[in-house]
């Protein structure tokens, strides 16, 4: 009950945080900007499509062909903003020296790390509902499936968390929040490329690194499958993720 | 309520901190003096819990700070050095976060903070945001932020630092009525802080500790022999032989300075030798100017305890006491 409520009190403060500067104003912004851009071009590309489908006496897919292309290249949004949503976490509180607050607090440093896991999350969630203004258009003029649409924005959600506990990861490890920042986007861009070695690789290795890639989890969630498999899959990478987190401010400790 | 055993801490092959041991008894005030770089800093740290020493054991109120850490974190309120602040929050908001991380029950929080404010003076401020507070309200939202679980013990790595005179008798004054219900552990490089917060001293010098005790002791302590300022009118007699003749006396120096008449006066330990002083002179029809003891200031002493080459030092510390004299 107590270490649930120190988890909240770290996630409210982490929260709050990204809200009282424009910080969260402009990153919340800025996703919503970019996903209406990606949605706006598929948008034309599925018009023109179901134009020349009917006139062929079918009928194109929504889900299929507009949402879909969407929720995927989310993932090249992510890229881009995730880096912005985490370097502060722990490199600011470092800097500022806020640190010594927390790590003299009866608080354990997981659920710190939960925290501000959560608060991180949380905005990131924000981000996702604002998107959703773009999607709620398609089902006033159309007729698009719900449950892909649900299970699309779980799998988002899942592999933003990915993300973001390899942000969280970074920027423990530094005190300079641009440093946290670059590397961060560094090591995004190589889990986003890392499958396009993929056919380089041979049979096995296609098959390790397909699996390794974290885009490539997201397909079946998109298509409307809730596959225990990636979920198990999203689910460790987080895990480890925060407990990598955990032993690098454990070990901050111990270097003094 | 306080126990540093055998503690020592190594960052590589630095040594910070090396075999540090004292106790804090409930209530007391203990004042820990160094010089910069002593390793005050480092044992308060390992004394909160915020890094774990190489050796030895810290022990707040009977918990181990290493195997306990929550027992013992609960029970320590800290000001780290510089207050430990989120700029983009008011004081009352931030206080209200301490204390939640702080385990304080939810039904109590609102008085608490609200205590807090009033007891550290920053009530007037309690909306306006920790990043536009002045370095001196600073410091008093960080000692608030330290008193807000009411813990038995605080450590308060210097207090005062960057305070102007009136906050730092404020802050001084909220120190010294803390004791009692509080156990305090605070740290200072300047001397009178000690002398005047303090009923014990911790000095600290290159991560060891080369003195423990009352100000009051260490300043007789350290001294072999007991001092008298004197000095006379006797205009064309030789004062100075006629005082060395006095029996008790075993030194007489002319004073420093241009003063004529002017003695210090060393007797053996234990004896006091004023009043024959002052018969002396009377008696030979002398004018008796002024006689005093000299007691030796802590600046002496933690000169004589903290440096090896005294002459190198009086400057700074006399600035440093210039600094602190202006309060």
């Amino acid at each position: 009950m107590n270490s649930v409520r120190n988890v909240f009190a770290i996630a409210g403060k982490e929260l709050r945080s990204y809200f009282a500067s424009p910080m969260g104003y402009i990153l919340i912004g800025l996703f919503a900007l970019l996903f209406g851009m990606f949605f706006r071009v598929y948008l034309t590309m599925f018009a023109e499509q179901s134009q020349r489908m009917a006139m062929g006496g079918g009928t194109a897919n929504v889900n299929e062909m507009l949402i879909r292309g969407v929720f995927h290249n989310v993932a090249i949004i992510i890229l881009f903003i995730m880096p912005m949503v985490t370097m502060r976490t722990y490199a600011e509180e470092k800097r500022s020296g806020t640190i010594e607050l927390l790590l003299t607090s009866p608080i354990t440093d997981l659920q710190i790390i939960l925290g501000k896991f959560l608060g991180a999350m949380g905005l990131f969630a924000a981000m996702l509902v604002v998107t959703a203004i773009d999607i709620a258009i398609l089902f006033r003029l159309g007729n698009p499936e719900l449950k892909p649409v649900l299970t699309g924005y779980l799998g988002l959600l899942l592999m933003g968390g990915c993300f973001l506990s390899v942000g969280l990861l970074i920027s423990s490890l530094t005190k300079n929040q641009i440093v946290a920042g670059v590397m961060t986007f560094a090591v995004f861009l190589m889990l986003w490329i890392v499958n396009w070695f993929a056919d380089s690789l041979g049979p096995t290795g296609r098959e390790i690194v397909n699996y390794l890639s974290i885009t490539e989890h997201l397909d079946d969630f998109t298509k409307g499958i809730l596959d225990t498999k990636h979920i198990v899959y999203y689910a460790s990478f987080i895990t480890f993720g925060l407990f990598l987190t955990a032993k690098s401010v454990d070990s901050e400790r111990w270097r003094g | 309520m306080i126990e540093v055993q055998h503690v020592t801490k190594r960052y590589g092959r630095v040594t910070a901190v090396d075999d540090v041991s004292f106790r804090v008894e409930k209530g007391e005030i203990l004042g820990f003096l160094g010089p910069n770089g002593a390793g005050k800093t480092t044992t308060m740290r390992i004394l909160t819990g915020y890094m774990p020493a190489s050796e030895g054991k810290a022990l707040i109120a009977g918990y181990d700070v290493f195997t306990h850490p929550l027992e013992a974190k609960r029970r320590t309120g800290y000001l780290p050095e510089t207050p430990p602040l989120y700029p983009d929050m008011t004081v009352r908001e931030y206080l209200d976060f301490v204390s939640r991380i702080k385990a304080v029950p939810p039904a109590e929080r609102k008085t608490r903070v609200t205590n807090v404010m009033a007891r550290a003076h920053i009530a007037d401020m309690a909306d306006r945001h920790c990043s536009k507070l002045s370095k001196g309200y600073r410091q008093r939202v960080g000692l608030a932020q330290a008193l807000i679980h009411n813990p038995d013990v605080l450590i308060l790595d210097e207090p005062t630092a960057g305070l102007d005179p009136k906050q730092i008798i404020e802050t001084r004054q909220l120190i010294r009525s803390l004791a009692g219900d509080h156990t305090i552990v605070l740290s200072t490089h300047i001397l009178p802080e000690v002398a005047q917060t303090c009923q014990r001293v911790v000095i600290i010098n290159k991560g060891r500790v080369v003195a423990v005790d009352t100000p009051d002791n260490l300043t007789s302590r350290l001294k072999g022999a007991e001092t008298m300022f004197v000095q006379v009118d006797a205009p064309g007699a030789d004062a100075g032989g006629a005082l060395a003749t006095i029996p008790g006396v075993s030194r007489v120096v002319a004073a420093d300075g241009a003063t004529p008449g002017a003695f210090e006066v060393e007797s053996e330990r234990g004896t006091d030798v004023r009043r024959e002083l002052a018969r002396t002179i009377v008696n030979r029809g002398w004018g008796l100017l002024e006689l005093r003891p000299m007691r030796m200031s802590l600046e002496e002493i933690f000169l004589q305890v903290t440096t090896d080459e005294t002459a190198q030092e009086p400057a700074r510390v006399a600035e440093e006491t210039q600094e602190a004299a202006g309060e």
